[in-house]
C-alpha cells in the first residue's frame, strides 16, 4: 500500500517544529506503525537525510515507551492500542496520516516526535511507593489480601505511564496517571499506611509540574492502552479531600 | 488549610459544591415556576402569594445569599481554572481528539458563559424588577409578578431565547451533575452508574420542565391556543 506521512519534525525544545510531507510507496498493512516508521527512517538515512526520532522500546504493547498522536489521536484511531501495536491495515491505501509528539506544557517536545515525560517520575518520586523495612520477606501469610482487592489494586497498577491520558485530555490533566499509581497503593494493606500522606504529595507534585485540571470529560480512559479506569480519578479526589481535611 | 485552597483538586471541589447547589435550587424554582401551568385564575393568586411568601422569608434570605455566593463562585472558579488549563496544554496541528469524548463535556465554558449571559438578562428581568422595580398589586395585595411573568413572554423570540438556555442549561448539567459528583469523590462503580443514571433524568426534568412554561404561557395568553 502507499501512503502519504505528514510528520512533526522539531530540530530540538528551543526550536520552531513543523508538519513534513513523506511518501512511502510500498507498506506491507501487516507492518506495524513503527515498522512503518523504520521503513521511513532507512529511507531518509540512505539518502542522508537525519531520521525521525521516536520513542519505543517493548514493541509489545507493555512498556509505555512509545507514544504519538496519530491522525490527531493518541495511539492512532484503534482505542486500547499502544503506537506499535497498531497496524499498517487500519489504514486506507493512499490514506494521509499525520503523526505529532503527544503534546502538553509539561511534556516538552525533545526533538521530532521525543517527548520529556519525566514530569511522570518526578511525580512517582514524589510518593508513589511505600517505605518498607529491608531485610528477610515477612511470611507471606501475615498479611491477608482477597483476590478481588488484589485483582483491583492490579487493574490500577497496569497503568504503564506512556502519557496518552495527558496527551488527549483538553487540559492536558495527568489526574488518571496520578490516580492510578495512587489507587493501586491505597487498595493493599501495605500501601494504606501512607495513603494520606501520599495522595497530598502525589497531587502536589501533580500540580507543580504544571499539568491542567481533571473536567471528566474520560477521553483519558478510551484512549488508555491499559483501560485505566476514570473512577481511579474519583478515589483520588476523595482521598485527597479527606487527607487534606483531616491532616495535622 | 493551604492544601485546600491551592490544588487543582480543590478548585475543582468549589465547582462541584457550588453547582450541585445550584442544581438543588433549580428544582425548587422549577417546583415554585410549575404552578404557572395552573389554569389562569389559580394560578395568579398562587404565584404571587408563592413570591410573597419567598420574599419575606428571614429563612430563604440566607439560603439566597448562598445562592449568590454560589453562581459568583462558580463562575469565578470556572474562569480561574480555564485560564490555568489554556497554560497547561499546547496546541496540535492536527487535532481530532473530539472522537474520544462528548462536545458538551468539552465546552462547559461556552455552555456556562451562555448561562451567565441568560442569567443577567432573567435576573434584570423579574429579580430586579420585583425587588426594586414597580410592580402593579393583585387583588390580595401582592405585587402581581405573575403579569410581569405572563406580558414577557409575549413576544416569541423572547421565548426562543428562554428555550435556547434551558437547552444550554440542560447540556451543562447533563456533563455537570456527573462530574461533580465524581469530583466529589464518589468511585464506587455501582453507584457511579446509579448517579449517572441520576444526572441523565434530572437533567431532562429540568430542561423540559424550564422549557414547557414559557411556551404554554405564550400559546395559551399570546397564541394559537387563545
Amino acid at each position: 500500500m502507499k501512503i502519504h506521512l505528514k510528520i512533526w519534525r522539531q530540530k530540538d525544545v528551543l526550536a520552531e517544529g513543523q508538519l513534513v510531507d513523506y511518501d512511502l510507496d510500498e507498506v506491507d498493512q501487516h507492518m506495524s506503525f513503527l515498522e512503518m516508521m523504520d521503513t521511513l527512517n532507512e529511507q531518509l538515512i540512505l539518502k542522508g537525510e537525519f531520521p525521525v526520532e521516536f520513542d519505543h522500546d517493548c514493541r509489545e504493547g507493555i512498556c509505555g515507551a512509545c507514544g504519538m498522536m496519530i491522525n490527531g489521536q493518541a495511539h492512532g484511531p484503534v482505542a486500547g492500542l499502544t503506537a506499535c501495536q497498531l497496524h499498517m491495515r487500519e489504514f486506507e491505501d493512499g490514506a494521509t496520516i499525520y503523526v505529532e509528539p503527544f503534546r502538553a506544557r509539561a511534556f516538552p517536545v525533545k526533538r521530532d516526535l521525543k517527548i520529556d515525560r519525566s514530569a511522570f517520575d518526578r511525580i512517582i518520586r514524589s510518593g508513589g511507593f511505600i517505605s518498607a523495612n529491608t531485610g528477610q520477606p515477612a511470611e507471606a501469610n501475615t498479611l491477608l489480601i482477597t483476590h478481588e482487592d488484589a485483582e483491583s489494586a492490579f487493574d490500577s497498577a497496569a497503568c504503564i505511564g506512556c502519557g496518552a491520558c495527558v496527551a488527549t485530555c483538553k487540559n492536558s490533566s495527568a489526574a488518571l496517571f496520578t490516580s492510578a499509581k495512587i489507587s493501586h497503593l491505597a487498595k493493599m494493606p501495605q500501601g494504606k499506611k501512607e495513603a494520606a500522606k501520599r495522595v497530598l504529595t502525589m497531587v502536589a507534585r501533580m500540580d507543580a509540574e504544571g499539568f491542567g485540571h481533571c473536567s471528566n470529560t474520560e477521553a483519558c480512559e478510551v484512549k488508555c492502552p491499559q483501560g485505566i479506569s476514570v473512577l481511579n480519578i474519583a478515589r483520588m479526589n476523595w482521598e485527597h479531600t479527606k487527607a487534606a481535611l483531616l491532616k495535622d | 488549610m493551604k492544601t485546600i485552597l491551592s490544588s487543582t483538586l480543590s478548585r475543582k471541589n468549589l465547582m462541584a459544591l457550588t453547582g450541585l447547589f445550584l442544581c438543588f435550587f433549580l428544582v425548587i424554582h422549577l417546583l415554585g415556576n410549575l404552578q404557572l401551568l395552573l389554569p389562569p385564575e389559580r394560578a395568579e393568586g398562587s404565584f404571587n402569594y408563592y413570591s410573597d411568601l419567598l420574599s419575606g422569608n428571614i429563612f430563604i434570605m440566607m439560603i439566597s445569599y448562598v445562592l449568590y455566593f454560589s453562581l459568583v463562585a462558580h463562575a469565578v472558579d470556572a474562569l480561574v481554572i480555564t485560564i490555568r488549563n489554556k497554560k497547561a496544554v499546547s496546541k496540535y496541528a492536527y487535532d481530532d481528539r473530539k472522537q474520544v469524548s462528548k462536545w458538551y463535556s468539552r465546552n462547559m465554558g461556552i455552555l456556562g458563559s451562555i448561562l451567565l449571559i441568560f442569567l443577567i438578562i432573567h435576573f434584570k428581568d423579574f429579580w430586579y424588577l420585583y425587588k426594586f422595580g414597580t410592580v402593579p398589586k393583585d387583588k390580595e395585595g401582592y405585587k402581581n409578578l405573575y403579569v410581569v411573568v405572563i406580558y414577557a413572554f409575549k413576544s416569541w423570540w423572547y421565548v426562543l431565547l428562554y428555550v435556547f438556555a434551558m437547552l444550554a442549561l440542560g447540556y451543562h448539567l447533563l456533563h455537570g451533575f456527573k462530574s461533580a459528583v465524581r469530583t466529589l469523590g464518589l468511585y464506587h462503580p455501582r453507584y457511579a452508574g446509579y448517579v449517572q443514571i441520576f444526572g441523565l433524568i434530572y437533567s431532562y426534568a429540568i430542561t423540559i420542565g424550564f422549557s414547557i412554561i414559557p411556551v404554554y404561557v405564550h400559546l395559551t395568553h399570546f397564541g394559537l391556543w387563545n
